[in-house]
């Protein structure tokens, strides 16, 4: 056990206090600012003292927007469930295509799999921009363009990666011997997937599966230049609070409470998968 | 069910494991892997059940070739020397695996799991994670989960290498009564040379790429084929001395301590060639000056162990000498003292090669061994 003196815990809590204090200031504001009207916000010099009004939430909800200039329709609920929509169904196919794959990159060493490995991997180094253009132009030929359908598809670009070069290394730590020994049992190649290799990198799939939402969900450049109005997620409808009569930073703030609940939400939730790893203890260490 | 590897060739990348290795095993027989690590014993084992393929060269069972059957169609059972237990599964689970695979019912699984567990002394765990086992619970968990189907071929690959001496011990003795029960055709890894000779029927010495030599434990102790596999048979090892036989008195001798040591008349082509002579603890014993062929040793040390007692010796060049006599028998403690050697149980070996020089005629000798 390691010890430490009352001293270094002050000082350790100390220094964890203004980490957090760091990186939680603009959410907790972001939270403050959505319970404000623009005026309080723009207030020189600002204040933390305030009425709260939940005028910016209703506005959202109801989709009506006031401002200087008149009333504004704005879909930022449909937004939401376009994030959500997208974000879940890119996973589900991203899980069911990566997972295999990667148990065959882990396992199965074929020829050439480290390169198609590395291709997969390297569709992350290149910025989005660089395939964007050619892509607009495939998806408006092939009947693509602001389809869901064609959105999860270039999601895999963002998902695809993630979940198979997490999850390949899972599988890779399980010990290749408990697998040998559940097909020397006399189970097939399939059941050993199912009832061992899945079960056993399922904190690996957790974890991966988690990253790539949120990543997903937190994609800007694709849905912009892909979908309009009716398939697009949160991240690119917060653009409509930018109006003729300026920016309705209210609402805005509140717009990015909603969005980032979803995903801190599952974070909390799926944590303990994260943390929990892989108890192998039936192979000696 | 039998076992016959026809001319095994197994490299991964560039390092070669298995070369040319033929192998047989008969029904019902316990053939023992014995060698160090890294000779390609696992490996062994693991081409015959099938998780990995063989490079050149065919594997049958039963006379059927298994090139392309996969593990779960060739009924084996099989213990890792690292358990390999399935670590989301208590023990009955695990135990049960190679039963659910055959589909059948819940009952006769139950029944089946519980009468292993019995006989294995885990049925007081069975409702346990693997990782809430002791290293003792996980060895029979695993040995219990190669039994359960009742393989008509049993891999064993150093099950007891894990687990404490006193398990250890009790295991030794109990799995030879366990494999006889199962009519099982048995190969059973270890590199502990008690473990091979109490448990195999034969011993396949395995060494650099292949099989050394293969025999009953008796032609592996008495008539090893070279230096390495005499040193790795026997506790204390086997005395190696340098020595070139010579003519003396019309007869076959080597010289220890100035001493001539008679050998067998069959090594005359021998003369003048630089051997090994090989000398068994327990084939010398002291005996009383002027013994004819008595060899004047000093002793340097003695260790007593429970059933024997080991005494250091030096020859009168300096050589090491060790002699092994059962404990509560009277021996020299200190000082000068002599040993006599019984020339039948002498080998010897040709010094470049390390080979054993044998005898024309086969010497057949009921001695007990230690």
């Amino acid at each position: 056990m390691e010890t430490t003196s009352p001293v270094e815990r002050l000082l350790r809590g100390i220094a964890i206090t203004l980490v957090c204090l760091f990186f939680m200031f603009p959410i907790v504001w972001i939270v403050l600012m959505s319970f404000q009207t623009n005026e309080t916000i723009l207030r020189v010099p600002p204040s933390v003292i305030f009425a709260p009004t939940l005028e910016n939430y209703t506005a959202l909800i109801t989709g009506k927007l006031e401002t200087a200039a008149g009333t504004l329709d704005i879909d930022f609920m449909g937004n939401l469930w376009n994030s959500l929509f997208l974000s879940t169904a890119s996973v589900a196919v991203g899980l069911v295509l990566g997972v295999p794959a990667a148990y065959a990159f882990a396992r199965l060493k074929f020829r050439g799999s480290e390169d198609i490995a590395f291709t997969l991997l390297s569709f992350r180094f290149a910025p989005p921009l660089l395939v964007l253009l050619p892509l607009t132009i495939y998806f408006q030929q092939l009947g693509l363009a602001n389809t869901y359908g064609g959105l999860i598809w270039v999601y895999q670009l963002i998902v695809l990666p993630l979940i198979l070069w997490i999850v390949r290394g899972y599988f890779e730590d399980i010990p290749a011997d408990i697998e040998y020994a559940y097909r020397i049992a006399g189970h097939d190649f399939w059941s050993t997937f199912r009832r061992i290799a899945l079960p056993l990198a399922g904190p690996g799939i957790a974890a991966a599966g988690l990253l790539s939402f949120i990543f997903a969900w937190n994609n800007f450049v694709f849905a912009l230049v892909l979908a309009s109005a009716d398939k697009q997620p949160v991240t690119v409808g917060a653009l409509a609070f930018v109006t003729a009569s300026g920016i309705q930073y209210g609402q805005v703030a509140a717009g990015i409470v909603l969005s980032i609940a979803p995903t801190f939400a599952l974070a909390l939730y799926a944590q303990r998968y994260l943390v929990e790893g892989l108890s192998l203890g039936a192979v000696k260490g | 069910m039998t076992i016959t590897l026809k001319n095994i060739r197994k490299a991964f990348k560039t390092n070669t494991v298995l070369e040319d290795v033929s192998l047989s095993v008969a029904t019902g027989e316990t053939l023992v892997l014995f060698g160090p690590s890294g000779a390609g014993k696992t490996v062994l084992l693991r081409l015959i059940a099938g998780v990995i393929e063989p490079d050149g060269g065919e594997i049958h069972v039963n006379g059927q070739n298994m090139a392309g059957v996969e593990p779960e169609d060739r009924g084996i059972g099989m213990a890792f020397q690292n358990f390999a237990l399935f670590p989301h599964m208590d023990a009955f689970a695990n135990i049960a695996a190679p039963l659910t695979a055959r589909h059948q019912s819940k009952a006769v699984m139950k029944d089946t799991v519980e009468k292993v567990a019995r006989l294995l002394k885990i049925d007081h765990v069975l409702h346990h994670k693997p990782k809430e086992l002791s290293n003792g619970q996980k060895q029979r968990t695993a040995l219990a989960r190669a039994l359960s189907a009742a393989p008509s071929i049993l891999l064993l690959d150093d099950p007891l290498r894990n687990v404490d001496a006193k398990l250890r011990f009790e295991m030794r003795l109990e799995l030879p009564r366990l494999l006889k029960d199962q009519n099982a055709t048995v190969i059973y890894v270890t590199q502990d040379y008690k473990e091979a000779m109490a448990l195999g029927h034969r011993i396949a010495v395995m060494n650099g790429h292949g099989i050394q030599q293969i025999g009953t434990p008796q032609d592996i102790y008495l008539s090893p084929a070279n230096t390495d596999i005499a040193r790795l048979f026997g506790d204390p090892v086997i005395n190696l001395l340098d020595v070139v036989p010579e003519r003396r008195d019309g007869r076959v001798a080597a010289l220890i301590s100035d001493t001539a040591i008679p050998l067998l008349e069959d090594y005359v082509p021998q003369i003048g060639q630089a051997c090994i002579l090989g000398l068994r603890p327990e084939a010398l014993r002291f005996v009383p000056e002027g013994t004819p062929g008595a060899i004047p040793v000093e002793v340097e040390a003695e260790t007593p162990l429970n059933e024997k007692t080991v005494t250091l010796a030096l020859t009168l060049r300096g050589r090491e000498i060790m002699v092994s006599r059962p404990a509560g028998t009277p021996g020299p403690t200190s000082g000068r003292a002599h040993i006599a050697v019984d020339a039948a149980s002498a080998m010897l070996f040709d010094r470049a090669s390390g080979r054993r020089i044998a005898p024309v005629h086969k010497i057949i000798r009921k001695e007990e061994v230690a």
